[in-house]
């Protein structure tokens, strides 16, 4: 448990670094696709969702539940609504 | 093999897919595949997480899976442009109450034995919790169902002190005490806290201010899904939590820094809410000069350069498409035409580019402050439509001004300068804006897209 804890503590130190590096410099016109793109991702808490709401208990069954609902509403907006800005930026 | 390695394998891949995906949306010709790259890791870690042997019931999942995959489908297909800001609020929110959700879910099922276990479902419920009542609030203001203008009262630091302190009791008692009061009720109470904390956290905060929260609040999302991860000993959701959450603190940072104000300014001094920042302005204001639509023509006419500065009044008018149609005709006529977009313009990080890239603007002859300002004396006309504090001379002349010192486009530096503005009212700041009294300043008052299309029909005729 403890060494398992660590472990994804050091994950977590090195995602974020990750996260820094890789997004220093955005040109101005990406700010809020890369906003709503990064939202979408986010919702990657889907796949706590999902192991909750197939749990056995009734009470962990409707939190798990709702969470996936909002969740997915979140994930595929997010991600249709980026993909639908991105198409907009042209270059002539 | 064993299903869990195969399964934590596949989560390498999605953690990958993310990040590549997030790498690539940082540059204009690859976003679009980043974006994709990123949503076909969604697809993977979730198919993968629906092979998980502990499930038992698929109804549910399937059910909730559909519905909230339908209600997203039509919120982004049928989204207006100019209602972006809170499209993106609210799915901020959404994500922060499903997180909120799996920490509930797995402290309701769960044992109390291990600190480690409680403090993560602590912090995912309060990140959670907090992220979802502040993005409520932020929609409710960029959608004007509640007052955009920044809400101070007295005994504000007071109030939150308690709040947080109520908080550190409650989490202490989830960690350790366990007893004080019954679990449910220590659950409820957090999520109840939480809630407050995010409302009063962005109910002071004002609508110019909303960039700086907006993407604020995308970090709180991301940060509340990577203390999920903590709660079901989960990797990928560690690894793209925590990617969120450094892209939402670096967007937050660029704004803070085209303000020229620290993240603590922003969210605690309730900007333009001081109603001693409009008395200092006793000094010579000179005089307004407001000139025709048709005046103005004349003199775009004969310009051979014409910088185009849009602002949030742009947005409320609804006038990109009209701007971007007096742009093309200029441009036929000669002139060179770019767009001098400000970080902050607007209601969020990239509002205006958002608008004109669905105006058909092409976004290479869209520029930063920094790339214009050393060449402002060469430009003919500057064109500032619905901008005013990022226009406002004050930032680098006046000491005195609440915004001295953020950069702003320097549009006075132009041989002349037009300003499309419904009224001389003052800016969502509350500061007056020398700029409408410059000798090369001229006035075009009235709707903004009524404006422009006025200039547009003088052009044809």
């Amino acid at each position: 448990m403890e060494t398992q804890i660590i472990l994804l503590i050091f994950v977590l130190v090195l995602s974020i670094f990750l996260g820094v590096e890789l997004i220093t410099k955005v040109p101005s016109t990406l700010h809020t696709p890369l906003m709503s793109g990064a939202n979408a991702i986010s919702g990657i808490t889907l796949v706590g969702a999902i192991l909750s709401s197939g749990s056995s208990e009734i009470v962990t069954i409707i939190l798990g539940t709702a969470a996936v609902f909002f969740a997915s509403i979140n994930v595929v907006g997010g991600y249709l609504v980026t993909n639908r800005m991105l198409g907009m930026f042209k270059k002539k | 093999m064993d299903t869990a390695i195969l399964v934590n394998l596949f989560y390498i891949a999605s953690s990958i897919l993310f990040i590549v995906g997030l790498k690539m949306l940082g540059s204009p010709d690859t976003a679009r595949r980043g974006n994709l790259l990123s949503s076909s890791g969604m697809l993977l870690a979730v198919t993968i997480t629906l092979l998980d042997q502990n499930i038992i019931d698929y109804r549910y999942i399937a059910g909730a899976l559909i519905a909230g995959s339908i209600v997203g489908y039509f919120a982004a297909t049928k989204v207006k442009m100019t209602s972006m800001p809170e499209m993106v609020a609210i799915f901020n929110g959404f994500g922060g109450i499903a997180s909120l959700l799996v920490g509930s879910a797995e402290y309701v099922s769960g044992t109390f034995d291990n600190p480690a276990f409680l403090g993560a479902i602590f912090l995912t419920v309060l990140i959670g919790g907090l992220t979802f009542s502040g993005s409520i609030i932020a929609y409710g203001k960029l959608s004007e169902v509640i007052s955009g203008k920044p809400y101070l009262y007295k005994g504000q630091q007071f109030v939150n002190g308690i709040l947080l302190i109520a908080i550190l009791f409650v989490g202490i008692n989830m960690l350790f005490i366990q007893g004080f009061i019954s679990s449910e009720e220590t659950l409820v109470l957090l999520i109840v806290l939480a809630f407050i904390l995010g409302v009063l956290f962005v109910i002071p905060i004002g609508g110019a201010d909303m960039p700086v929260v907006i993407a604020l609040l995308n970090s709180f999302s991301g940060l509340a899904a990577c203390a999920a991860g903590f709660v079901i000993l989960n990797n990928v959701l560690i690894v793209a939590g925590a990617l969120v959450g450094a892209s939402g603190l670096i967007l937050t940072n660029i704004m803070c820094k085209a303000m020229n104000r620290s993240l603590a300014n922003v969210l605690f001094s309730g900007f333009g809410a001081a109603p001693d920042a409009t008395s200092e302005s006793t000094q010579e204001q000179g005089e307004v000069k407001p000139i025709s639509a048709e005046d103005a023509y004349l003199i775009l006419e004969a310009a051979s350069s014409v910088l185009i500065v849009p602002g949030y009044g742009m947005a409320v008018a609804q006038a990109q498409h009209a701007v971007r149609e007096l742009g093309e005709l200029l441009e036929d006529n000669g002139a060179e035409v770019k767009y001098a977009i400000h970080p902050v313009a607007g209601r969020m990080p990239g509002h205006m580019n958002v608008l004109l890239a669905e105006a058909n603007v092409s976004y290479d002859v869209l520029v930063e402050p920094d790339d214009v300002n050393p060449v402002m004396e060469t430009v003919d006309v500057c064109i500032v439509i619905g901008a005013n504090d990022v226009v406002n001379p004050d930032a680098k002349d006046n000491e005195g001004s609440p915004i001295y010192g953020m950069p702003i486009i320097e549009v006075d530096n132009a041989k002349t300068v037009f300003v499309s503005k419904r009224s001389m009212a003052s800016g969502f700041a509350g500061i007056q804006n020398p700029l409408f009294f410059k000798s090369n300043t001229r006035m075009l008052f009235g709707d903004a897209k009524e404006t422009v299309s006025t200039l547009v029909s003088e052009f044809k005729g």
